[in-house]
């Protein structure tokens, strides 16, 4: 219950979070309520929410996909190229792309499903990647391949668009966020939730309990994917258009580091996770680019500022020195190293030993 | 005189189960100490656990020194040879391959090995995974006796063969006992009686008795133990 | 026909890059059970020491004699590279293969993104021997003589790998360790240090193909080595994981299967049929075309 309050509380003053109108130092490049500090925090916000979907797969259930950004990328390009090539109207346009992010993971979850460990690993791969290179193709230049597409901005409601109106986007990343907290909250908490963290636990015991674990772990599968999609939806209002980063194989691998980052089989682990991490990615380059830097010598200046290079050795790190993530933190490291070992079911190849 | 072997207090966690719970045993240097219980008493993990190949707690000491902090090829590098449950041959290696793989230094005893198996030295070039359950057998024993060893774990020598193997196999056991040393676990009682001096009883990850192996002819002491006539 | 010729041969080509790099992936993951996706680091480093080298060597006026040694330089960095990676980063995980994953995957952000830091987005350009961007007439195609070269270095390296894998000592111990791990360390082997030759022999076969490529693109740029590792992937999946002439076959499928559809189908198509056929060979035999063993 206690939770429960300070979860309301933590939404409850992120909401309030463009009447602030102070900044926080160097943290921000300008006031909290200031149009870019606002759609950074946005992006955060949908990340961290997209990060909790991944760790529905991987830290709940044990599915390690690399295929995950493919259900972000359909949210994101289905919606956009609706409203924008096929000039539909706004709500059927988002309409349509929820149906296609619930009917999609149904048919492609059922088939990569049929395999496990690091076949299921590379199915989901193989899927992502086909639809990363169908977007680089750009049939009947639908995509925009490399170039991305702009939003047609007549189409979107206007409460959405136009730099005053940062706010409303950054309340509609929160109530995303907040959304997928909530039913993720709920689904692992519910009896097929049981069952996923069984399934991850030990597959084959779930079997012997007489369940068939395949329709649950296809529920988790759908259930991800279909938040991820949403998720899509909102990251396209909030940059804009859509663009091809969201469709490759390294965005679900950041996904991933995401999830590690902040605890593995948690619930806020992966929010703050997402958000640290997308934060750090766009906040670490500005520092980088920044004067004291500038001024240090080569060895030191080369790293200090390639963001990717300082979150791919924090990654290492808390692999091996906190691999509860940042949630192990509080929990001081109790469920921490287990979390992640009880995952290598994940990575133990289809047949065989190993 | 102290045990070549020693084992005191060894535990096991596998899992949530809790496999070992503080096994004390000794093995003697010279004869076969055979360590006899049910299925899944714990037999197999108590020589996998000596051996270092599941995560244990205790203490066990062979030849007058601590081995269970060490990893696995350094224990059995003290001259400890195991022939593992189910065999473990390499089956997409050669029978020659699958021996020259264990041997530990160029003194390998190819004449003793031959001359125990004959047939190994004619399907040397044959693929292990190609051979019958009990020419997979005489690999697996093969392997521990190719390199001088001062205590051999082998681990159910005559699970699944035929009874005609069976025999085969315990006349070869018969005559490595008269010189080596051996932890032997074996579900066949007249196997047993034929080759071991001392037994050991494990039941539900603990030792329940130890004796000489003319144990075995109190039946009614069989039957509490081990549940079979 | 002489179009089909020159597709075919490169076809065979990609296919002899795909090789290096999933010969490696292949090894490591039969005997470790990791799946390395340093693996493309690996190759970018050697093809960027390659470039490094090559352009400071200036004091050898023979081109070919300067690209041949910067090329030496470039797989000594990257063999150096992964068997430093597998004793600093892999074994403290021992067996503790999710950790060991998320360690390569940290170190490919890593790599890629000192790389960029380093030496720039934009890519660097191979300064070649001429001789290298002529063609040969083969029943009546011209034939970029590059190809012959990535070509040649796959088969010699299957031809070597195979040599070692079956007459050499720790060609025994890799190959009984991709059947069982810990029979062989109950043999009384150090299996672990079978792990660092591996990653060692996977980092330079890696450098190969990351030098080859540069060759092939005639320059390199930072995103190589991952561009390349998701096509090694599909190879070694297809292939079997842990089977070196499964992953040779599978390359070579993956490699002409990708030019001719490209070609005669349309644009951008090879890629999405590879992909495809590693969806059908993972739903009909999902342990890949060969199954499972070190030959």
């Amino acid at each position: 219950m206690a939770r429960l309050a300070v979860a309301a509380g933590v939404v409850l003053a992120l909401a309030f979070m463009p009447e602030y109108g102070f900044g926080l130092g160097k943290v921000f490049d300008g006031s909290l309520d200031s149009p870019g500090v606002l759609q950074l925090l946005a992006i955060c916000l949908v990340f961290a929410g997209l990060a909790l979907t991944y760790d529905l797969l991987f830290g709940f259930t044990g599915l390690l996909s690399f295929g995950h950004a493919l259900y972000f990328a359909v949210g994101v390009y289905v919606c956009d190229i609706a409203i924008t090539r096929w000039h539909w109207s706004f709500w059927t346009a988002v309409a349509f792309t929820a149906a296609v992010g619930l009917v999609l993971p149904v048919v492609l979850g059922s088939v990569s499903l049929r395999v496990g460990g690091i076949a299921f690993a590379m199915v989901t791969l193989a899927f992502a990647q086909a639809g990363a290179i169908l977007v680089q193709k750009n049939p009947r230049r639908w995509t925009g391949g490399e170039e991305g597409l702009g939003y047609d901005f007549e189409r979107v409601p206007q409460t959405f668009v136009g730099i005053l109106n940062t706010k409303h986007l950054y309340w509609l990343a929160l109530g995303y966020a907040a959304l997928v907290g909530v039913v993720a909250w709920w689904a692992t908490r519910s009896s097929p939730g049981h069952v996923w963290q069984a399934i991850r636990e030990n597959e084959r015991r779930v079997e012997v309990l007489g369940l068939r674990p395949f329709p649950y772990k296809l529920l988790a599968f759908v259930l991800g994917s279909f938040l991820a999609t949403l998720g899509g939806i909102v990251y396209m209002l909030c940059v804009g258009g859509a663009s091809p980063d969201v469709t490759t194989a390294s965005f679900t691998l950041a996904l991933l580091v995401m999830v590690v980052i902040g605890g593995t089989g948690t619930l806020w682990g992966p929010l703050l996770g997402g958000a640290l991490y997308t934060y750090l990615d766009r906040r670490l380059g500005d520092v980088g680019g920044s004067h004291a830097i500038h001024q240090l010598p080569g060895v030191l200046r080369v790293p200090l500022s390639q963001p990717l290079f300082l979150l791919g050795v924090l990654f290492i790190l808390i692999v091996f020195f906190l691999p509860g993530g940042i949630a192990g933190l509080a929990t001081r490291g109790r469920a921490g190293g287990r979390a992640l070992r009880r995952l290598e079911a994940a990575l133990r190849p289809a047949r065989g030993g190993a | 005189m102290s045990a070549l072997l020693q084992v005191e207090g060894l535990h096991v966690h596998l899992g949530e189960s809790h496999v070992l719970q503080g096994v004390d045993l000794e093995v003697a240097e010279g004869g076969v100490t055979a360590l006899l219980g049910r299925n899944g008493v714990g037999k197999t993990t108590t020589l996998r656990a000596i051996l270092g190949l599941v995560p244990r707690r205790g203490r066990v000491t062979f030849a007058g020194e601590r081995i269970d902090g060490q990893q696995t090829h350094r224990i059995v590098g003290r001259g400890l040879g195991y022939v593992p449950e189910d065999r473990d041959v390499f089956a997409g290696l050669t029978v020659r391959e699958n021996l020259e793989l264990a041997m530990r230094n160029g003194s390998a005893r190819w004449e003793l090995v031959y001359g125990l198996f004959p047939e190994l030295r004619e399907r040397g070039r044959q693929r292990a995974g190609t051979l019958s359950g009990g020419q997979q057998q005489m690999v697996a024993i093969a392997r521990a006796l190719l390199n001088e060893n001062r205590l051999l774990l082998i681990d159910e020598p005559t699970k699944g063969l035929a009874p005609a193997l069976v025999t085969t196999v315990a006349e070869v056991l018969e005559r490595i006992a008269e010189t080596e040393t051996a932890l032997l676990v074996e579900q066949n009682l007249a196997v047993v009686r034929r080759l071991a001096r001392e037994i050991v009883v494990l039941d539900t990850g603990r030792v329940v008795h130890r004796g000489p192996a003319s144990d075995l002819d109190d039946r009614a002491l069989v039957h509490r133990l081990l549940g079979v006539a | 026909m002489s179009t089909f010729v020159l597709l075919t041969i490169t076809g065979l080509g990609l296919g002899a890059m795909y090789f290096l790099i999933a010969s490696g992936l292949s090894l490591i993951y039969g005997l470790m059970g990791v799946l390395n996706f340093a693996h493309g680091a690996f190759l970018t480093v050697g093809a960027y020491i390659a470039w490094f080298a090559d352009s400071h060597f200036t004091a050898i006026h023979s081109v070919t004699l300067r690209f041949v040694l910067a090329a030496l330089c470039g797989l000594a960095a990257g063999a150096v590279f992964a068997a430093l990676v597998e004793l600093v980063l892999i074994r403290p995980l021992y067996l503790r293969h999710i950790e060991q994953v998320l360690v390569t995957v940290g170190l490919s952000l890593a790599t890629v993104a000192l790389i960029q830091g380093i030496w720039g987005n934009d890519s660097r350009l191979y300064a070649l021997p001429n001789w290298t961007s002529q063609t040969t007439h083969v029943l009546g195609a011209s034939i970029p003589n590059d190809r012959w070269i990535e070509i040649a270095a796959a088969v010699l390296l299957l031809a070597g790998l195979l040599a070692f894998l079956r007459y050499t000592r720790y060609g025994l111990i890799i190959r009984a360790g991709v059947e069982n791990r810990a029979m062989v360390t109950a043999l009384g082997i150090d299996v672990r240090r079978a792990f660092t030759l591996v990653f060692a022999i996977g980092g330079f076969a890696a450098a190969l193909a990351g030098v080859l490529s540069g060759v092939y693109f005639s320059s390199v740029d930072p995103g190589r080595g991952t561009s390349l590792l998701i096509f090694a992937f599909i190879v070694v999946v297809i292939g079997g994981l842990g089977s070196i002439v499964g992953s040779a076959a599978a390359a070579v499928i993956v490699g002409l299967l990708q030019q001719y559809a490209n070609y005669y189908a349309s644009s951008g198509l090879g890629d999405l049929s590879v992909v495809l056929l590693l969806a059908i060979v993972l739903l009909i035999r999902p342990g890949g075309l060969s199954g499972r063993a070190a030959t």
